[in-house]
């Protein structure tokens, strides 16, 4: 086979510096003291302060109105992430299904009218749906920051794909078995979707997890701020400051990060599945 | 069965008969041998996806392009309908120019190294043996950060007091002043986009590589000794389909998913700072209350992405059909 130079070696360690190693400094840094980083700049070693730094980012109550902890935004994150990986999942499983399974009126228009939904990424209709949702009351609550996000096609566009290869035969044996659609779905289709759904699960989790726009205008009441929500915060406190709290800055950025990096890390060989071929 | 045929077919039909199956949701080609043929239940599945969609994807598109067409008055006492005036403000403004200008200069620049730093990385990684799981996994993971953790933690790299670029810049004798010197914030912009977006290239041209089969790699590496014309000749045209899939969402991902980046980075104050035009029209809206001018610039956003998602389907599609 091909030979190996060392060159190959020292680019891919090049780019490991490179991409890896802004994630490090940050997890170390995040165990120094402000007043450390603001002379010394940023660490590649660990520091002593790392307890008290997590502890007061995770318990302290901060913000305006005093309510705010790093845990809560954690909470809320979670709830967020998982909120949206189990809400595209079942949505997006369901329609498919329809799409795929049955011979009904409208179903190409439907079809048309879901994909187009790709079309327009949330960015570029941030001000009307702002306006929709203060008309419809969904401001600061958990499903205004999770069901607006539901209404893209990927997860459809996905699941059709994976509908559209399963072979025909299991529906016939079914329906020589007499079961009916509602059973076919849960007892055929749903077991059968296992690894895709997991698949699925892990790129949408990350996604909902690290959702940032639509959070920053969804949610005035700190209650419900997620970590991403509470980086711009803590950012909006710096301006002014002598020395910026860069230590709790780090310490929130690693709470943002670890989540889903050790998802991804994790279950590596079934996010890229899921990624590479969804083709997102 | 050949391709050709059914084509021409296709082109015949009229848009009446087009329109009549989709009023009888029967197509030319049905996804299914077999269906079910139920009125009610499909509804019953189909329905709450439906239901989002409506409400949260057309109801606030369709009100875009109508709140484009009228000024709305700031202190919220009703709006004039003023025809296309909103859009030839944006089009006529200097500003509006100049973002738009550094939108594809940014574009451009970060979908460039992006691509060819993540074909670089992935090509070597195909090649080594040799802790090949513990360079992929490193460089992978830095696709979950979010791109508002990777602005933070850009910023922290470019800060004025202690960010190690500003010490290196230093070093040569340059300022660095991210945040107040127009250009050296597009560096910032551009650096962090770039690290934010390498692994995800990288996955996707690792993917493509390890698809090219090895009887193809061993007749090339029986044709050639040189491995840039291994690489010219075979490997590169093998990934052309993944490239430009990956150049598109690229291009998408530069104009849409920079945002966090951009905001932590500029930090609401755009004074002689550079943005995307993303950016431009969240400040107008939110920022500057101009809805109408808001409006009138998320529908040239609009058409600008319903044409690069067109490009990118009718290439999905010919993949799925000839890859």
């Amino acid at each position: 086979m091909q030979k190996i130079k060392p060159l190959d070696h020292l680019i891919l360690i090049l780019g490991v510096l490179f991409l890896f190693v802004p994630v490090l400094m940050t997890l170390m840094s995040s165990t120094h003291g402000a007043v450390e980083i603001h002379s010394g700049g940023l660490y590649i070693t660990p520091g002593s302060d790392g307890a008290a730094t997590y502890a007061k980012v995770l318990t302290h109550r901060g913000g305006f109105t005093g309510d705010v902890t790093g845990l809560l935004m954690l909470t809320n994150s979670l709830i967020m992430g998982l909120g949206f990986a189990i809400g595209k999942i079942a949505l997006s499983m369901m329609a498919a299904y329809a799409l795929v399974y049955f011979r009904f009126r409208f179903a190409t228009l439907l079809f048309w009218m879901i994909f187009a939904t790709l079309l327009l990424p949330l960015e570029v209709r941030i001000m009307p749906s702002y306006q929709v949702m203060s008309t419809l009351g969904l401001l600061n609550t958990y499903t205004g920051l999770i069901v607006p996000l539901l209404a893209s096609a990927t997860g459809t566009f996905f699941f059709r794909q994976f509908f559209k290869s399963v072979p025909d035969e299991l529906l016939e044996a079914a329906r020589i078995d007499g079961a009916g659609p509602i059973k076919f779905f849960i007892d055929v289709l749903v077991p059968l979707s296992k690894t895709m759904m997991a698949a699925i699960f892990i790129i949408m989790f990350i996604y909902g997890w690290n959702q940032y726009l639509w959070p920053l205008l969804m949610t005035t009441d700190e209650s419900f701020y997620t970590l991403m929500r509470g980086i711009k915060s803590i950012l909006q406190v710096w301006v002014g400051s002598q020395i910026p709290d860069y230590n709790e800055a780090f310490a929130l950025a690693v709470l943002a990060m670890v989540p889903p990096v050790a998802v991804v890390v994790i279950f590596q060989r079934m996010f890229i599945k899921g990624l590479t071929e969804s083709d997102k | 069965m050949t391709d050709t045929p059914l084509r021409i077919i296709e082109t015949e039909r009229t848009l009446l008969a087009r329109f009549r199956e989709w009023w009888s949701g029967e197509t030319a080609n049905p996804v299914k041998r077999v269906q079910f043929d139920r009125p009610l239940t499909p509804w019953l599945f189909i329905l709450p996806q439906m239901a989002v969609v409506v409400i949260f994807f057309y109801w606030p598109s369709v009100q875009a392009v109508t709140s484009s067409f009228y000024i709305e008055d700031p202190f919220g006492f009703g709006s004039t309908f003023v025809g296309l005036e909103n859009y030839q403000d944006a089009l006529n403004s200097s500003e509006y120019m100049s973002t738009a200008a550094f939108t594809a200069f940014f574009c451009i620049t970060v979908t460039a190294l992006a691509l060819g730093l993540g074909l670089l990385l992935a090509v070597k990684a195909d090649k080594v043996i040799r802790g090949a799981e513990t360079y992929k996994t490193l460089l992978i993971s830095v696709y979950a950060i979010a791109p508002p953790v990777a602005g933070l933690i850009g910023m922290m790299f470019f800060d004025m007091h202690m960010g190690p670029f500003t010490q290196i810049a230093g070093w040569f004798g340059y300022e660095l002043k991210v945040g107040i010197n127009y250009w050296d914030t597009a560096i910032a912009l551009i650096t962090i986009s770039v690290w934010k977006q390498i692994p995800y290239n990288f996955i996707f041209f690792l993917s493509g590589l390890q698809s090219v089969p090895v009887s193809v790699r061993e007749a090339a590496l029986i044709d050639t000794k040189s491995g840039w014309r291994r690489f010219k000749d075979v490997t590169l045209p093998l990934l052309a389909p993944t490239a430009f899939f990956l150049l598109i969402i690229n291009i998408t991902y530069t104009m849409f998913d920079t945002f966090p980046i951009i905001d932590v980075i500029v930090k609401d104050k755009p004074a002689n700072n550079p943005m995307t035009l993303v950016y431009k029209v969240y400040l107008d809206g939110f920022k500057g209350n101009d809805i109408g001018g808001s409006s009138a610039q998320s529908v040239i956003l609009m058409v600008v992405v319903a044409l690069l998602t067109v490009l990118q389907f009718r290439f999905l599609e010919r993949r799925v059909h000839y890859g």
